[in-house]
């Protein structure tokens, strides 16, 4: 590499006119590598690792996505379960999402990642179908999805009991059908007090995503442990991944306020009341 | 559940939904695996010791560390506000078990290369895993719960300290006596939320060789090849100390008046 020995070189001038001193600088400390070992590391073509970081962010932001809205899916079948089910739908919604939100996301996610493929492959045999081997990514979503359905059912269910009675027996009075009131009146009306609390949930949800490098999925956590265990260079990307996460979190929150004030259109301007 | 009347909640389909669960829980305990139970019983009874440790620890010293980032958010001068506001969009932006690995391979990884550390007192504890998964646990309390508590202390009524320099009292003493108790009760009921979120987050520990009983569970199923069971025994576990922690903060904030100026 024509780039590489000078600036090895410089960088070991540096390290010796420090060791005359006796003091490490902070950029050794929390980089451990010169600028220039530093864009070689995190390059995008194959000996850096800048795009497997990339690409696990995206893998990272796809099974978030994912999550998300299944976990939204069951979150408004349990919140309308919750609300206006039978007893016994009641009781079984509660069972889960109590379970759910007492049970550490690494066990649910190792318990369901085993229970679920295995289920899935006694049912294709008991049917006749040869057993598939289950793909990351669709077991990561349905997992994590799961967990986040609990919390987005209790997050919808307080939403929906915020919206003032009358608008949902107007709606009833006009002789809408179920699904047409859900789509007119509950799900518009409810979306300002259930932004914050889903906001919330989807930055669980990117956050919880990391929890999949434990069963060994590729997504952005595994590949920085990869990364930093191959180069020795842990505080370089520990560091990077911790940026794009916080860079997900900033542009999501954005995003987020975006569409809080789209839902909060024609209502009155709340001020902060912290 | 529990705080309805008896005659109110056992009704018709919770009878039925009981003898279910009875059902279910027999089925497991008779045609599943269970054999390996007594051998790695006090190996079990130790992890949960070391989970509950590990909790105590954290959301003590998390809790003491949220008062001042909490403060300094509220009513501390820029050069306090800002690096506290930092502090916690960091912690509370990043996943956990990136922050835990960070510090356990990071400073791991770095704390070797210092004679003056190799030969310090603290050198038998840094090269343990337990130090990074407590320092990990405690800075992630402390960033969710700052946040809680900047919250808090600016949401006592200006009154209130007005009143407490009416009467004289110092700065130090208006905030020991009126402003802090007050902000901490209005803590309170997140605290029983965010100490749960605590113990789920503590499982993340077993990631850096810390044996607590999530590390315990998996060592079960790597030696008797045992899947379920262990998995289902451990989520019963973390249900169980769950039950215990909302009880205990349900039976404080009965303790406390709730009227709030």
């Amino acid at each position: 590499m024509p780039g590489g020995a000078p600036a090895h070189s410089k960088s070991s001038n540096g390290g010796m006119r420090r060791c005359s001193v006796g003091v490490t600088t902070l950029t050794d400390i929390f980089l451990s590598a010169s600028a220039a070992s530093l864009a070689e590391l995190l390059a995008f073509d194959p000996p850096g690792w800048g795009g497997n970081l990339l690409r696990g962010l995206l893998a990272s932001v796809g099974i978030a996505c994912g999550s998300f809205g299944l976990g939204l899916l069951i979150g408004i079948s349990g919140a309308y379960g919750k609300l206006y089910g039978s007893p016994m739908v009641r009781d079984l919604f509660g069972l889960y999402t109590t379970i759910v939100r007492a049970v550490p996301e690494l066990v649910l996610i190792l318990l369901l990642y085993f229970a679920g493929t295995d289920l899935v492959n006694r049912l294709l045999t008991l049917l006749g179908y040869a057993p598939v081997d289950i793909n990351g990514l669709v077991a990561g979503i349905c997992v994590l999805g799961v967990v986040q359905g609990a919390y987005s059912t209790e997050v919808l269910r307080g939403a929906i009991l915020a919206i003032p009675q009358g608008q949902i027996e107007a709606a009833r009075a006009y002789g809408m059908s179920p699904s047409l009131q859900l789509r007119r009146i509950t799900l518009p009306a409810m979306a300002p007090y259930a932004i914050p609390g889903l906001a919330n949930l989807w930055l669980i949800a990117t956050k919880d995503t990391a929890l999949l490098a434990v069963v060994g999925f590729n997504e952005l956590t595994q590949t920085t442990r990869l990364a930093a265990g191959a180069t020795k260079a842990y505080f370089t990307f520990f560091i990077a991944a911790g940026v794009l996460y916080l860079a997900l979190t900033l542009v999501s929150n954005v995003i987020i306020s975006r569409f809080e004030r789209y839902s909060r259109r024609g209502m009155p301007s709340v001020v902060e009341t912290r | 559940m529990g705080a309805a009347p008896k005659s109110e909640w056992l009704q018709p389909h919770r009878i039925t939904l009981i003898i279910l669960a009875a059902a279910i829980v027999l089925a497991c305990a008779l045609t599943m695996r269970w054999d390996w139970l007594p051998a790695y019983l006090p190996l079990a009874l130790q992890g949960i010791w070391r989970t509950i440790w590990l909790l105590v620890v954290t959301v003590t010293l998390g809790i003491a560390l949220a008062i001042p980032i909490g403060f300094a958010q509220a009513a501390g001068p820029a050069f306090l506000a800002v690096p506290a506001r930092l502090f916690c969009t960091i912690i509370r932006g990043t996943p956990l078990l990136l922050q835990l690995w960070l510090l356990y391979y990071g400073l791991g990884s770095l704390f070797p290369q210092f004679p003056w550390i190799r030969e310090s007192f603290l050198w038998p504890y840094l090269r343990q895993a337990w130090p990074y998964g407590v320092l990990a646990l405690t800075l992630s309390y402390a960033g969710y719960e700052g946040e809680v508590m900047r919250g808090a202390f600016a949401g006592v009524p200006k009154g209130q300290l007005e009143a407490a320099r009416a009467f004289g009292m110092r700065r130090w003493t208006a905030f020991r006596r009126i402003w802090l108790p007050q902000a901490l009760r209005r803590a309170l009921p997140t605290l029983a939320g965010e100490t749960v979120l605590q113990l789920k987050a503590t499982p993340l520990v077993a990631t850096i060789t810390m044996v607590d009983i999530y590390s315990v569970a998996s060592r079960v199923r790597q030696e008797t090849f045992v899947t379920y069971e262990p998995l289902l025994l451990l989520a019963l576990v973390y249900m169980a100390i769950t039950g215990v922690i909302v009880f205990a903060f349900r039976k404080i904030e009965a303790r406390i008046p709730a009227r709030l100026g």
